[in-house]
């Protein structure tokens, strides 16, 4: 039997604009006095409208056009109608039927793009696996949308030195209606190193943007994954099987439309011929889904691996114990629980979720010329994968350091700046790249142009003295009387293999140029 | 006719939010029924319909946004913000325990 | 009885103007108009007392010059109590101004106080607010209609110069019509939504209920206008509304349509087609025309009216403000559970977008007689002013009285009730329809036929 898990993303973004989303309220909440931070439009009061704030609107599209998303030219928002104490009006400003951003995708487990300029990832109708080649894996993105956040709930017991009421929840509002960008998946992820990579890469992307600081810990950033297990297993066929010959096509098909993280994944049995020692015989495929869970609160990259994990081990053994398949209404909810570091139940299955969308009335609807987004697709900066690339052709770099570099927003800037100047300086950018990589280096005081200098310096001082030089070129011939013989009867390059052992002798302090004309010298 | 049963009441009541009595999902179950049986007229209009988008905004006004700017001259103090609740607590509104 | 609350608008502002009396007198008057007979109509939900207007600073040198107004109960005034008629808002003292709250008060209106409504607007009687009917000061015995009744019930009795209403649809000039007074209902997005507890917010139109069409266009003309904290304002310029209504209306074209008289009780389209009659002595072409069966429009406007109240109503969970949902009365509970029913899955696409998509084809209907005349005239209301009780355990009430002007709601147009005279004794009303904004022209069209009779003269209290 194997057990494959099938996992989705919904990450939920906050954008770090200036006025919250449908008034203008600080969308800064961190830190105020509770339900400070309010107006009669995110406190729900009666007779408050909503206005959209043109820059969230703007950057969620720059995000989604960041992530190889397709533009709905016209758009809308629509009411997700449900109580909960923390949404104030009784539904959320959402979008369904018609998000800003469709069909996009990300790659990860790789730069792909640095080796294929040309991906397919926009247009793959399916997640293109190429590990072997390391080309990464790209990640279908289904939608990446615009809604607003809700208030913030506490429990008593959260709370220090409580001492009010028991039995009872507090809501604080600041939060309401700060802009709140979902970008949801397919279920295309198939271990836990890809949603942790694939969360890194979108946190990055979000960072460099500047729309979020897409913090988990301050909540800026949040995921909820949803995964079940593709179960596999193999059963010997009854003799009435055998001759009915009925044989099914492959792989399960996920019906078009909506999310496929909710589409229905039923079993389905292949039949296939298989060899044994040389015998034909017939066995079935039989592969069944276990029951979708998604999981909440995890405020960490850490936990949410430690949590997938977890549930596809309780989910395998789970599945042995009952055989319990997916099926239409029991997903579950789980919270994971950090101290115990397990999944605990929250709803055993999906509420009636029935949210009633439909267009918001009190917003009048949206359209986006071809020319509005090709202007906000200009203000993308450029984005870290572009910045491995162009690292790596332009200044020959390592893979490995572009990608550490590019990991910090800040870094990458100091590194371009000195890049500049070492170029100028003569010295070598891919040098440049290994200091900053590998020397944790006080970035704050020391500027790129002096950090150049510096290195110009050291190298000086590094280079081996002239004399110096000649005994270890002296050496490097005593030690390889074949390579010497060989290019004196003419093989020129004999004496690229003597620089290198001089490079050796010398420990990396010889001046390869230098090196190869006192070479010359000697063997005249 | 459409007939909207007691059990389809309380499922629509619950995702209403609506408390209703044993007596009141009767009567609604009946009034309910009677109001769609109305409504159901509008299915003799099904070929005008056909080739016809959806009216949702009747102010013809498309691309209405604010700019990013703070409003504060109608930000709420808390203790307006908190004015007409009967339950409050240390600058919060209170709720039944909520699990979680 | 020749107190100063018997005003017109326009006579209080010449009143003040020559130095004959202040607008504060006008608001003493109303005051003692309202102690002594509103207790009978039963307009006011709340209204200010005598010691208290002396704390409040006189605006003679205003736009209004203190002259008392009375705003619907969905209006929030800061501080001052607004209800929307429901046990839910019993006690719910806004933190904020509507925005025409705002403008009426810079404009220098003295607010007397809160008129009664159906709750949450939801009815054409005002006999489903929470707080008892309000009763029609003509007779009685019978409904002033909904759901702005306590509006024009207070304009008709005299217990103020004017009000403001809401309609969503009829709600503003159906009461006028029961009540005998003037009520515009202006196109959707002319007068801003912010600050008024929200109906079906894709078609309520707050608008002036007054004694005369010149008070409905002056009025208007300071309620009007873009807000930006209302996304579906429109930002056309607004005109002075009074300055041309004495234009000629030679030579425009009115459309009757036939469907409109279907139903109508014999008196009202006796009066109804007299004034049409008096429209063409004005020098106006009448034509017959034929719109939609407004039958349609009343299945549309119920799905999406229940459907945005279904939503609209689910901030009220008493955990802000208000109590909690068992407080909603049954039209209320009514109306939320056919929202919710129409709107939850497997439902949306028979009932909201297939209303959707008819509203799109009324709005075409419109147009295309738009393209033949200039206004559309017909009944107010299918009846004259019904008896108190009628309306009770009847779950299309509203639709039934209110199915004249749902069409024109439900299409966003600019309409006006106008007196046009009595049958069996109560009042009827005239409804003139224009394109959307078409604030002028409706007006001018009203005031002309207003001034060539003397319906608009009549009052109840005699």
């Amino acid at each position: 039997m194997q057990f494959e898990p099938i996992i989705g993303l919904e990450v939920h973004v906050e954008l770090k604009t200036k006025s919250k989303m449908f008034c203008g309220c600080p969308a800064d909440h961190f830190g105020r006095e509770p339900n400070s931070n309010t107006c009669p439009v995110c406190l729900g009061l009666p007779g408050a409208l909503p206005v959209p704030n043109k820059k969230a609107v703007e950057w969620c599209i720059m995000l989604g056009l960041a992530l190889n998303c397709r533009v709905n030219e016209d758009s809308y928002f629509e009411r997700k109608n449900y109580f909960y104490p923390d949404l104030p009006k009784g539904y959320q400003i959402s979008q369904y039927a018609k998000p800003f951003c469709v069909n996009g995708s990300i790659v990860i487990l790789g730069t792909s793009r640095a080796r294929t300029p040309e991906s397919k990832g926009a247009d793959a109708g399916v997640a293109q696996h190429d590990e072997g080649q390391g080309r990464g894996k790209t990640i279908r993105i289904n939608r990446v949308h615009m809604e607003e956040d809700t208030g913030k709930l506490l429990h008593s017991d959260q709370i220090p030195n409580y001492q009010g009421p028991k039995d009872v929840s507090l809501v604080d509002f600041n939060r309401s209606g700060v802009p709140l960008v979902e970008i949801v998946t397919e279920p295309d992820f198939k271990s836990t190193e890809e949603v942790v990579d694939y969360l890194k890469k979108l946190q990055l992307i979000v960072r460099y943007l500047g729309i979020s600081d897409a913090d988990m810990e301050k909540g800026s950033m949040r995921l909820e994954p949803t995964i079940n297990l593709k179960v596999t297993e193999s059963v010997s066929l009854s003799r009435s099987e055998i001759t009915s010959e009925g044989v099914m096509p492959g792989d399960p098909a996920l019906p078009a439309g909506r999310s496929s993280i909710d589409s229905g994944q039923g079993v389905l049995s292949a039949q296939a011929r298989m060899t044994d020692e040389g015998q034909n015989y017939w066995k079935r495929k039989e592969v069944s889904y276990t029951p979708l869970v998604e999981i909440k609160n995890i405020n960490s990259f850490k936990f949410v691996k430690q949590a997938l994990e977890y549930e596809i081990k309780r989910q395998s053994e789970e599945f042995l114990k009952t055989r319990e398949q997916k099926k239409a209404g029991n997903k579950a909810t789980m919270g994971y629980n950090e101290a115990k570091k397990m999944t605990v139940l929250q709803r055993s299955k999906e509420e009636a979720h029935d949210y009633r969308y439909f267009p918001e009335p009190d917003v009048p609807p949206m359209h986006f010329t071809k020319s509005q987004i090709s202007n906000l697709k200009s203000q993308i900066p450029e984005l870290p994968e572009a910045k491995v690339v162009r690292y790596i052709r332009d200044w020959s770099i390592k893979e490995t350091e572009a990608v550490i570099i590019v990991e910090n927003k800040n870094l990458a800037a100091y590194f371009e700046t000195a890049a500049a100047e070492a170029l100028q300086k003569d010295y070598p950018v891919s040098k440049l790249s290994g200091v900053l990589v590998n020397k944790r280096l006080d970035f704050a005081n020391l500027n790129p142009k002096d950090l150049v200098q510096k290195l110009v310096q050291e190298k000086e001082q590094e280079t081996l003295k002239h004399e110096e030089l000649a005994e270890v070129c002296r050496e490097a011939v005593e030690q390889n009387e074949r390579a010497v013989s060989e290019y004196q009867n003419g093989k020129k390059e004999s004496l690229q293999f003597l620089v290198g052992q001089v490079m050796k002798i010398s420990r990396g302090r010889a001046e390869p140029q230098l090196a190869a004309s006192v070479l010359k010298d000697l063997l005249k | 006719m459409t007939e909207i049963s007691k059990e389809e009441v309380k499922h629509i009541a619950d995702l209403a939010k609506l408390p209703l009595s044993d007596e009141e999902t009767g009567k609604l179950a009946v009034e309910l029924s009677d109001t769609i049986s109305h409504i159901n007229i509008l299915s003799k209009l099904n070929l005008k319909i056909k080739n016809l988008s959806e009216t949702s905004q009747i102010s013809g006004l498309r691309d209405i946004f604010r700019e990013d700017v703070i409003d504060s001259k109608r930000i709420l103090p808390q203790k307006e913000a908190l004015s007409n609740c009967k339950n409050t607590h240390g600058g919060y509104f209170v709720v039944k325990r909520i699990l979680g | 009885m020749t107190g100063l609350n018997n005003l017109t608008l326009k006579e209080a502002l010449e009143g003040i103007t020559n130095g004959e009396f202040s607008g504060r007198d006008v608001v003493v008057d109303c005051l003692a108009a309202i102690s002594q007979r509103d207790s009978k109509v039963r307009a006011y939900l709340s209204s200010v007392s005598l010691d208290e207007i002396n704390s409040i600073e006189p605006r003679s040198d205003s736009v209004l010059k203190d002259l008392p107004l009375a705003l619907k109960d969905n209006i929030l005034t800061k501080d001052f109590k607004t209800t929307a008629s429901s046990s839910v808002l019993k006690d719910y003292k806004p933190q904020y101004n509507a925005t025409i709250a705002e403008k009426l008060i810079r404009a220098g209106a003295f607010l007397l106080g809160k008129t009664n409504m159906d709750a949450w607007a939801h009815g054409s009687s005002t006999e489903t607010s929470d707080f008892g009917p309000t009763l029609n000061p003509w007779d009685l015995t019978r409904l002033p209609g909904g759901s702005s009744g306590g509006s024009a019930a207070a304009v008709a009795a005299d217990l103020c110069l004017a009000a403001v209403g809401t309609e969503t649809a009829g709600s503003i000039r159906q009461p006028a019509g029961w009540c005998g007074v003037v009520g515009f209902k202006p196109s959707y997005g002319r007068v801003s939504r912010y600050g008024i507890v929200a109906m079906a917010s894709s078609t309520d139109s707050p608008g002036p209920i007054t004694k005369t069409v010149w008070d409905a266009a002056f009025l208007l003309s300071i309620l009007a206008g873009h807000d930006v904290y209302d996304a579906t304002s429109l930002p056309d310029e607004v005109p002075d509304y009074t300055a041309r209504l004495n234009d000629s209306v030679g030579g425009l074209k009115i459309g009757v349509p036939k469907e409109y008289f279907e139903g109508v009780e014999n008196g009202v389209s006796q009066k109804v087609m007299e004034a049409v009659k008096q429209l063409e002595t004005l020098g106006c072409l009448v034509k017959e025309i034929s719109l939609l069966d407004p039958k349609y429009s009343i299945a549309v406007y119920t799905i999406i009216q229940r459907s945005e109240v279904s939503s609209n109503l689910a901030r009220y969970d008493g955990i802000r403000y208000g109590e909690g949902r068992e407080a909603f009365g049954p039209e209320a509970k009514r109306r939320i559970m056919l929202g919710t029913y129409a709107l939850s899955a497997g439902y949306y696409d028979a009932y909201y977008k297939t209303a959707e998509k008819v509203r799109t084809l009324i709005i075409n209907d419109f147009n295309r007689a738009f393209s033949e005349v200039d206004l559309i005239a017909g009944p107010v209301s299918p009846t004259i002013a019904l008896p108190v009780g009628v309306s009770r355990g009847q779950s299309m009430f509203g639709e039934m009285a209110d199915v004249l002007v749902e069409p024109s709601s439900i299409a966003g147009l600019a309409g006006i009730s106008v007196p046009c005279g009595f049958s069996e004794g109560m009042p009827v009303g005239l409804d003139l329809i224009g394109p959307k904004l078409s604030e002028e022209l409706v007006l001018r069209v009203a005031y002309h036929y207003e001034q060539s009779t003397e319906w608009h003269k009549e009052r109840p209290n005699g």
